[in-house]
């Protein structure tokens, strides 16, 4: 077979349907990340042309050119598309445009979970635009403070739309960074261990674990401030035992890494891009790693930063004052190992090296006024003005859109195939860049000065009307200069020559395959021996494409890859992907009912919408059982691999772990709310406690005891080729045990419109009674498949999954018990 | 201070960004390499500079903190999306409406609380801001050296009105702090 009639005949196996029918139903990981970049970049036109308003507004003193109402909902929502809307998900799309061809693989773990991704990010994205278009669009602050997004000073349906969409489009953050983690861990071209990772890699990983433990917290307010807003629950209203500023913690407790989160993918481009530019390696490969990591744990330790004029005690102050300036000590690491990294090479001038300049003097600006702010006294005078707007803008373009454009630019040539003709770029960066200092170096000052964030006007008095004038103006270059990026990127996709393999000379083997990329990307799997695999053998392109290396006989129309051993990069299973499918944007699409219920208020619809995910959740994983046993695949070079479905590691183990660590976060967030109230909120304790039973915890107890026991039976007994039924009978039972328990305190908990003590004990019932249905419902399958000759021992990797659930179940099910009764039996 | 150290460390910066495009190609070892720019300008140089940073914002920080002593006024400040009321222990039957009547000369302690949504207490001339949040009451000590009046400010958005949201405070020399008390002055 020769390399051309291998990539026909792979062509065939892995492409997506032709036309436009293939947007719905593709799960390819490269379609799926141009997607999202595109989807991205819309929302980054949407949220500039907002910004446009707001200078438009601020240009002149008492601008009557839009009214309070219109202009918060402007800068309301400005704020939210970028964050929300453009930054993370154009990590998303980067990552998984890029992941599996710089890991040297075919795909990401779980393709159809990248869609179901995307799509929920794309219904939830728009439903935040249709209320915009309806002028209805929140207009709290994109931070959403109670008690001003609460019912009684926000009734309209504007925070609403805020809430259940950002919880909806949040979905696709905690899919995406889940799939991310194990495509990283598992997913890598043989021979790759962690450390020949390319740093991207690593970048990527710190991100999704960022994520998964970062949004739970803002999920949780979410909720809880909906169900406020829908059901009088009072968990933010002082006078009924809740506090505004639990809110203020949770929000911030994401609302810090998410800043780290939007940073590291960008710093990830860099460490990328730039040694490639200066015709050397990176310097320091390690201690970059280690710095990314450092930084990760510390944003975590930050949040309270935002709070410093909550009136925090000043020893609290202290240490989160110390924690916010040792935060620049990791990204100083990793700046002056890029400096370095300038120095042993040779830079030369090319588009992305220009966006990566532009990084640097624009992020280290906005590092310093940040180490400024982190000063307590200072941020006091400081907080609340345009000075703090101006420094987040410098950190943020400079730390994120500066190196998104020097990547975009790095990899256009990769995802077109085409080469630069039209020299539009370099004059568009010009722009860019003193439109940006102009714009914001006038809004420091005018921030020092004393004008306000956030106000829709001021008078002449204030004597800021020049100084906003020239920002305006600034901003003006600024979007003209970005219009003009866009406009150069679609002229050189649709019109430019045909380009070289590996344009830059780089090393990583997302440029050893034919551009633009192939559905399968290659079309045998390398053998790594290094961290530059294309530098080290510049033939490896072809050799590739000529099948030597593995898993290069395209079969059965399977759409084949493998897994490794997650440190040392040895092939462990052998893995068959699910193709071309429907399924996820119709469950996304069921997913945007349930939230539309909510969000209308059409509550009768909402448990249809809820069994309409589950039918299809089942379907989901229906699908991918076999009915007979697949012997050992030869995957060439003289190995052959088991598949994944006969161990107890299969890669839907590894995904349930990491979805279960962002559960656990929003369980503990939960808690921590709980404990929160208790002892800071005033107006506790509650009139009454909870009237504990000693027969509802012993009947929940005996669940969580039995459940585990049960499982793990049931574990070995499908490892033995014996009968697993009766072992799921009883942990089906366990799980209705803990079920039956937590229903019997969500009954009996004090009313929950009456103190937040009632309302929180109502949604951790709530959250017991939801999850022990969910297991249920899991078990449930598992009987199905047993009983349908599904599962055998080379078949067994479901049990080990649901095992995970059944033990959480259990772990959070007798917290919740005894945080519901314990308060009860010791007053 | 602060800016004129930031200016330095940013032409630092800057300077060895640029520096590599005017020269040859560097011939360094790596250990010597990674002994230079992650060590000693990664770790040692921020680290440096931080703690004195640290140690000074922890002192001015310290000095600003409300402590008792005798001399102490006690003011109220509640703050509600209609402007902000304020009482005085002082005299316990007045209560002013956007403004906020204080002694020169003398510290005082603002408690300050709100009645609806959060706001914050900001009076730039004399003292940084706090926040008024539902439930809790903050102390904020201010101090004008001088009799006059200063301008004051909600800094904590709160919808439509935020933009208006503002004070005065007046501060009188002692003859003037005795008439307010006893009802003089409006």
């Amino acid at each position: 077979m020769n390399a051309l009639r291998r990539h026909r005949a792979l062509s065939l196996i892995w492409a997506s349907e032709p036309g436009i029918r293939g947007w719905f139903s593709t799960v390819n990981h490269t379609d799926l990340g141009r997607m999202f970049i595109v989807t991205a970049f819309f929302f980054f036109v949407v949220g500039g042309l907002l910004a446009m308003l707001i200078r438009a507004q601020l240009a002149t003193p008492h601008s009557a050119f839009a009214g309070p109402d219109i202009y918060n909902q402007i800068f309301t929502m400005h704020g939210t598309i970028m964050m929300f809307l453009f930054a993370i998900p154009t990590f998303e799309g980067l990552a998984v445009y890029l992941l599996p061809k710089m890991l040297g693989t075919r795909d990401l773990a779980f393709p159809r979970l990248t869609a179901y991704g995307y799509w929920c990010y794309a219904f939830g994205g728009t439903m935040l635009l249709v209320s915009m278009l309806l002028g209805i669009a929140p207009d709290g602050g994109w931070f959403m403070y109670p008690p001003l997004s609460g019912a009684i000073h926000s009734p309209g349906i504007n925070t609403d739309f805020w809430l259940i969409g950002i919880t909806f489009v949040e979905i696709s953050a905690i899919a995406a960074a889940v799939e991310i983690t194990v495509s990283i861990l598992k997913y890598r071209a043989p021979g790759m261990s962690m450390d020949r990772m390319p740093i991207f890699a690593w970048y990527a990983l710190v991100t999704a674990l960022m994520i998964l433990t970062g949004f739970p917290p803002l999920i949780l307010g979410s909720v809880l401030l909906e169900v406020e807003r829908a059901f009088g629950l009072p968990f933010f209203q002082a006078d009924l035992g809740g506090d505004s500023l639990l809110w203020q913690h949770l929000f911030w407790l994401f609302g810090h890494p998410e800043v780290y989160i939007i940073f590291l993918p960008a710093a990830g481009v860099i460490s990328t891009v730039l040694p490639v530019m200066c015709r050397t390696t990176l310097l320091g490969y390690g201690w970059i790693v280690a710095a990314a990591v450092a930084l990760a744990f510390l944003s975590f330790g930050l949040w309270v930063h935002h709070m410093f004029t909550t009136g925090i005690p000043h020893m609290g102050l202290a240490f989160f004052s110390a924690a916010s300036t040792l935060v620049a000590v990791p990204t100083a690491v990793q700046i002056f190992a890029w400096i370095g990294t300038m120095w042993r090479g040779r830079p030369e001038l090319h588009m992305p090296m220009l966006h990566i300049l532009g990084f640097f003097v624009t992020f280290v600006i906005g590092g310093l006024t940040g180490v400024m702010v982190a000063v307590v006294p200072f941020d006091w005078q400081a907080h609340d003005t345009a000075f703090v707007t101006a420094h987040l803008h410098y950190v943020l373009f400079g730390g994120f859109v500066f190196p998104v454009l020097a990547g975009l630019y790095y990899w256009l040539p990769h995802v077109t195939g085409r080469r630069r003709f039209f020299r539009l770029g370099e004059f568009a960066f010009a722009l860019i860049f003193i439109g940006f200092h102009v714009t914001f170096l006038a809004m420091h000052w005018v921030g020092l000065m004393g004008q306000r964030r956030r106000i829709p006007t001021y008078a002449p008095e204030d004597g800021w009307t020049a100084i906003n004038l020239v920002s305006s103006v600034g901003s003006f270059v600024l979007a003209i200069g970005l219009a003009m990026v866009l406009f150069d990127i679609i002229l050189n996709s649709v019109t430019a020559v045909r380009g070289r393999r590996d344009p830059w000379k780089a090393g990583t083997l997302e440029w050893a395959m034919i551009l633009p990329p192939p559905a399968y990307n290659f079309a045998s799997l390398p053998q790594v021996t290094g961290r530059d695999p294309l530098t080290r053998d510049p033939d490896l392109t072809s050799r590739l494409a000529r099948g030597k290396g593995y898993l290069g006989r395209p079969r059965h129309g399977w759409r084949e890859t493998l897994t490794v051993d997650v440190a040392t990069g040895h092939p462990d299973f052998h893995v068959v992907y699910p193709s071309n499918t429907r399924l996820p944007i119709v469950m996304s699409a069921i997913t945007g009912l349930f939230f539309l219920s909510l969000l209308l208020k059409l509550y009768w619809l909402t448990p249809l919408a809820l069994a309409g995910v589950a039918v299809l959740a089942c379907r989901w994983v229906w699908t991918l059982g076999r009915a007979d046993d697949l012997p050992a695949q030869d995957i060439g070079h003289g190995l052959s691999l088991r598949p994944a479905t006969a161990t107890d590691r299969a890669p839907g183990w590894w995904g349930s772990v990491f979805l279960l660590t962002a559960n656990a976060t929003f369980f503990g967030s939960l808690l921590f709310g709980f404990a929160f109230l208790w002892t800071v909120a005033p107006g506790w304790p509650p009139p009454a406690w909870f009237t504990p039973s000693v027969l509802e915890i012993c009947i929940g107890l005996a669940g969580a005891a039995t459940g585990p026991i049960a499982i793990r039976w049931a574990i070995q007994a499908v490892r033995r080729e014996a009968n697993a039924m009766p072992a799921l009978a009883i942990a089906f039972a366990a799980a209705g045990a803990i079920g039956v328990a937590c229903a019997a305190m969500m009954l009996r908990a004090p009313d929950p419109g009456g103190h937040a003590y009632g309302a929180t004990l109502t949604v951790l019932s709530g959250y017991g009674l939801f999850h022990a249905g969910l297991v249920a419902l899991m078990i449930a399958v598992l009987i199905a498949k047993v009983r349908g000759g599904l599962t055998s021992t080379r078949r067994r990797s479901d049990f080990p999954v649901v095992g995970l659930w059944v033990d959480y179940l259990a772990a959070t099910g007798t917290l919740i018990l005894l945080v519901g009764h314990l308060p009860g039996f010791l007053s | 201070m602060l800016l004129s150290g930031a200016t330095l460390i940013f032409v630092l910066v800057t300077g060895l960004v640029a520096l590599p495009f005017l020269r040859r190609k560097g011939t360094a070892s790596e250990r010597h390499e990674i002994r230079t720019w992650v060590i000693g300008l990664g770790l040692a140089f921020p680290m440096t500079v931080l703690a004195a940073l640290l140690a000074y914002g922890l002192v001015i920080g310290e000095r600003l903190l409300p402590y008792p002593g005798d001399a102490v006024v006690e003011v109220a400040a509640t703050g509600s999306r209609d402007g902000w009321i304020f009482t005085y222990s002082d005299a316990a039957d007045r209560t002013t409406s956007a403004v906020l009547h204080i002694p020169a000369g003398r510290p005082v302690d603002v408690a300050i609380t709100t009645e609806d949504v959060i706001h914050s207490f900001w009076v730039p001339r004399l003292a940084g801001k706090l926040d008024a949040i539902p439930g809790h009451v903050n102390v904020l000590r201010i101090e004008a050296d001088a009799p006059g009046t200063y301008q004051g400010l909600s800094a904590e958005f709160s919808g439509p009105g935020y933009a208006n949201l503002t004070f005065t405070v007046t501060a009188h020399d002692g003859a003037g702090w005795r008439a307010f008390l006893v009802g003089k002055t409006e």
